[in-house]
């Protein structure tokens, strides 16, 4: 279907695009036009078979989607005063959204808003740091950027509560796509929390959510970026973040993933400069016949780096996950201390994992490690419970529950660290 | 401390002399004809050349792997290799005596005791030399327990039907590249049989060297163990020095039916190429065993040589309760790549697999693990445990670990582990300050670091370990 996205390029008129941004979204097309979307037999698509998407046709989604207030509160969490932008089918909702005036000029709003005012730093940043090479889609999100979240924190200044980006997918017509676009931008020495959710008002809707998230993060910044999936269970999520850091920076990550037919997210972070602290959590819980994947990459390009990255999943019925970890050390990277742990969790007879935790080190003085463990619950700890009169399937819950909590309690924010622990037992059958 | 290390890794390769003898040697190129010629100068019946012509049939469709090893070089113009070269002999031989003395000599200078048996006294000895299989020791002493030891081409004579049920059981004919061209290609290798019941009374030892210059060696070994049946076989590989590379793709099949045991050891010590990486064997190897109800099958691997090393010597447990395991030390130094691994591919019930991996890299060289476990819905309660470990030397190497997990019933369970490290300071510093120069000490950290692999060496072959990783290495093994 690449020669559809070609011509839809082709077509579109965009007379008030600025300068900057027209080249960048050419280079993409281009690229795009050249490798198509990825092929199973591309190493690092083997376990997402993409061609249900990539074979299938996706109409853009049309602006105006009414959605109310109420559709959009079951997905609201944390304090009314917390900054809130909605977007429907990839397009920001004014209406819907409640963005407070923020502290030091830090803002936060549509970036369809922020390209047309021609902001300075948005045309610095703007798909200049995932490239297009990283995939087909990559490239595809980058030729068609149009609208998305812009959150820019400038230095020195922290922001107290954390900003909320609430993806909507309408549902209102089968097999669309919708493809938003953000950049958050913490500044040296700020401080800011971002919480990413993608969710659907149709939940047995079959449409596509392709996503492309930069964030840059300034020298001595601290940033906790929270992403949750909650797609519908017939979608196809397609998502790329891509972090760079600069000297001193802390950057923790928690992915929580649990919708989607196919849902995939590559977390891509480089670190920069030297003395970075890098936190990645992630949790998976599939279950029916899903597929998610999530393949992260962590770039040790300099010295005295520290990274450390925890994931977990939970897979029931027939459903797949996929696993994949890379840590790069380059021959720069001396002193780096990088640690990588991946859990899985088979429920059920038909659940399948594949994970691939990989480490390429270039460098001699470091310390590497990875770990990778597949199991089903641990039968003496079942019958611990049971001899203490809990019964079978209330003792499996509370162990898969404590299996996936532990990672959850990485969570730095309060607030959201409840929420997705409510998410989670609510999945997983477990009471309050 | 770096200047010790580098002496330990940086020897010069002691087996790099070339044996001037005669060889009978088929054109360059590769097509019919040569595939013709080499199954007619080994008497092949009609089916092993159909079913090298097959074979070379899909191999012209298959292309070359570049996209996912770890490994870079210039594509092989296949069309440039000699697929045959046989020392020229007279007639057959009947025993040692007839053999070439300067083969012996070049054995000799190897420290393959084909002739000073009282050596490695216990050992019998197959000798490859290019292609041809130049004598059997103590074949007779393994008949009188029924056990068949031969050279392939021999075993293709002798026992047709045998060879005929296993040949490409394992690895067939179509499974690869370079499998494929071994298929159509191969010149010769060793065959065992170890019948129901009995256990080979002494380790089996095969040494491979490649000696004509453009020349590849296509050797294919097929090792069966009949039910409850055990064996040990051990393999070792020198290669003279030259400035061509040559390629070396082998394929070894082994059968591991009920309740039967096989062992197999490998030192490869091929030439690696000198320090700007000119020269050197590239090794393409396919290995693969399947084992049946309650069989076991070891893999365990010194690979010290070689400019590339692709090999993953695999273990398919189809029988319920059978156990795989592979133990390897794999050294890069100069401009060395490795590719290696294993596949444990868990079919039936209770089924267990061990990996450790054990990777010194030095110099530029780019040493990497690349693994499969595989549980299928079938085999409930199966087990890994897998642990590879990556020491660096210098920070113009590399060590990569690729570990692919796949998992298809809840109630297997695995464990993966790996970490990266080097020399530490402080070690170092505490056996210095026990009196131990610096050169002991890290021979014996590096040592301490193998040791888990050595320890499954059978002890015949220690010796010969010894001697190939290297003068450094030597005092700091066993």
């Amino acid at each position: 279907m690449t020669a559809t996205w070609v011509r839809r390029f082709d077509a579109t008129a965009t007379p008030d695009e600025p300068e900057w941004l027209r080249p960048v979204r050419r280079a993409a097309i281009d690229r795009f036009a050249g490798t198509g979307f990825p092929a199973p037999r591309d190493e690092e698509w083997r376990f997402t078979p993409v061609a249900a998407i990539t074979q299938a046709e996706f109409e853009p989604a049309r602006p105006g989607s009414r959605v109310s207030r109420d559709a959009i509160a079951p997905f609201v969490f944390g304090h009314a005063e917390w900054p809130l932008l909605v977007f429907i089918d990839g397009r920001f909702d004014a209406s819907l959204s409640m963005v407070p005036a923020l502290p030091g000029g830090a803002r936060a709003g549509s970036l369809a808003e922020a390209i047309t005012a021609g902001d300075a730093t948005l045309a610095r940043h703007l798909g200049h740091h995932a490239p297009v090479e990283s995939s087909g889609f990559t490239a595809l999100n980058t030729a068609f950027i149009q609208d998305g979240a812009f959150v820019h924190v400038p230095a020195g200044v922290e922001l107290a509560m954390p900003v909320h980006l609430v993806f909507v997918s309408s549902g209102e017509t089968e097999g669309t796509v919708a493809q938003p676009r953000n950049l958050i931008v913490i500044e040296a020495a700020a401080r800011a929390s971002v919480v990413e959710s993608y969710v659907t008002l149709a939940p047995g809707r079959r449409y596509f959510t392709n996503a492309v998230t930069e964030v840059v993060s300034g020298e001595g910044a601290w940033t906790e970026h929270t992403r949750i999936q909650r797609e519908s269970d017939s979608a196809y999520h397609i998502g790329l973040t891509h972090v760079e850091q600069a000297a001193g920076s802390h950057y923790r990550s928690f992915t929580l993933a649990m919708g989607g037919a196919i849902a995939r997210h590559n977390l891509h972070v480089r670190l920069n400069a030297p003395r970075i602290e890098t936190l990645l959590y992630g949790l998976y819980l599939t279950r029916g016949d899903q597929l998610v994947d999530n393949h992260t990459a962590i770039h040790h390009d300099h010295p005295d780096c520290n990274s450390w990255e925890v994931y977990k999943g939970v897979m029931a019925g027939e459903s797949r996950a996929v696993f994949n970890g890379k840590v790069l050390v380059r021959p720069e990277a001396q002193k780096t201390d990088a640690k990588q742990t991946n859990r899985n969790l088979l429920l059920s007879d038909g659940a399948r994992v594949h994970t691939k935790p990989q480490l390429e080190i270039f460098a001699d003085d470091v310390k590497c490690t990875h770990g990778a463990t597949v199991g089903r619950l641990d039968d003496v700890a079942l019958f611990y419970l049971r001899s203490r009169g809990i019964d079978a399937a209330t003792a499996r819950v509370l162990l898969t529950y404590a299996f996936a909590a532990e990672v959850v309690e990485e969570v730095a924010l309060e607030p959201v660290r409840l929420e997705l622990e409510r998410l989670v037992r609510e999945r997983l059958g477990a009471g309050d | 401390m770096s200047s010790p290390v580098e002496t330990l890794v940086n020897n010069e390769y002691k087996y790099g002399f070339v044996t001037d003898i005669d060889a009978d040697a088929a054109p360059r190129g590769l097509n019919d004809e040569t595939i013709r010629l080499i199954s007619a100068k080994k008497g092949e019946p009609d089916w092993l050349l159909d079913w090298r012509l097959r074979a070379f049939r899909g191999w012209q469709k298959m292309s070359e792997p570049h996209s996912w090893p770890n490994i870079h070089y210039d594509p092989i113009d296949y069309q440039d290799i000699i697929y045959y070269s046989a020392p020229r002999t007279a007639k057959p031989l009947g025993s040692l005596d007839e053999v070439d003395p300067k083969l012996l000599e070049t054995y000799t200078k190897l420290g393959i005791p084909l002739s000073e048996q009282k050596v490695l006294a216990g050992v019998a000895v197959d000798a490859i030399f290019d292609s041809v299989s130049v004598g059997t020791s103590y074949k007779a002493r393994l008949l009188e327990e029924g056990i068949i030891f031969c050279s392939f081409g021999e075993a293709v004579r002798e026992h047709p039907d045998l060879v005929r049920t296993y040949l490409g059981s394992v690895v067939p004919a179509s499974d690869n590249f370079f499998a494929a061209l071994n298929a159509a290609v191969f010149s010769d290798g060793s065959f065992v049989y170890v019948p129901k019941g009995v256990k080979c009374p002494m380790e089996l030892s095969t040494y491979f060297r490649i000696n004509a210059e453009g020349t590849g060696q296509f050797e294919r070994t097929l090792i069966i163990a009949d039910e409850g049946a055990s064996v040990s076989y051990l393999e070792g590989c020198t290669a003279p020095r030259r400035d061509t590379n040559q390629l070396h793709a082998a394929v070894v099949e082994l059968v591991a039916l009920d309740r039967a045991s096989i062992k197999y050891s490998t030192v490869q010590n091929w030439y690696a190429g000198d320090e700007n990486g000119v020269g050197g064997i590239y090794n393409f190897v396919t290995k693969r065993g399947t084992a049946q109800t309650g069989a076991k099958i070891s893999w365990t691997q010194v690979e010290t040589g070689s400019a590339i090393t692709w090999k993953y010597p695999s273990v398919i447990l189809q029988g319920d309760d059978s156990v795989g395991e592979f133990y390897s030390v794999a050294v890069v130094n100069g401009r060395q790549q490795a590719d290696t691994g294993t596949k444990m591919i868990h079919m039936g019930r209770n089924t267990r697999s061990t990996i450790v991996s054990k990777g010194i890299s030095a110099g530029r060289g780019q040493n990497s693990y690349r693994g499969q476990v595989k549980v299928l819905p079938r085999a409930e309660g199966a087990r890994n445990y897998t642990q590879c470990d990556s020491m660096l030397i210098g920070n113009r190497c590399g060590a990569h670990t690729f570990p692919y997990i796949d998992v298809q019933n809840p109630s297997a369970s695995l464990e993966h582990e790996a970490s990266t490290s080097k020399i530490g300071e402080d070690q170092l510093f505490y056996c210095k300050q026990r009196g131990l120069n610096t050169e002991n000490a890290i021979s014996m950290i590096v040592n301490g670091f193998c040791k888990e692999v050595f320890k499954e060496l059978p002890m015949e072959f220690a010796v010969e370990a010894q001697k190939l990783l290297g003068i450094s290495l030597e005092g700091s093994v066993g």
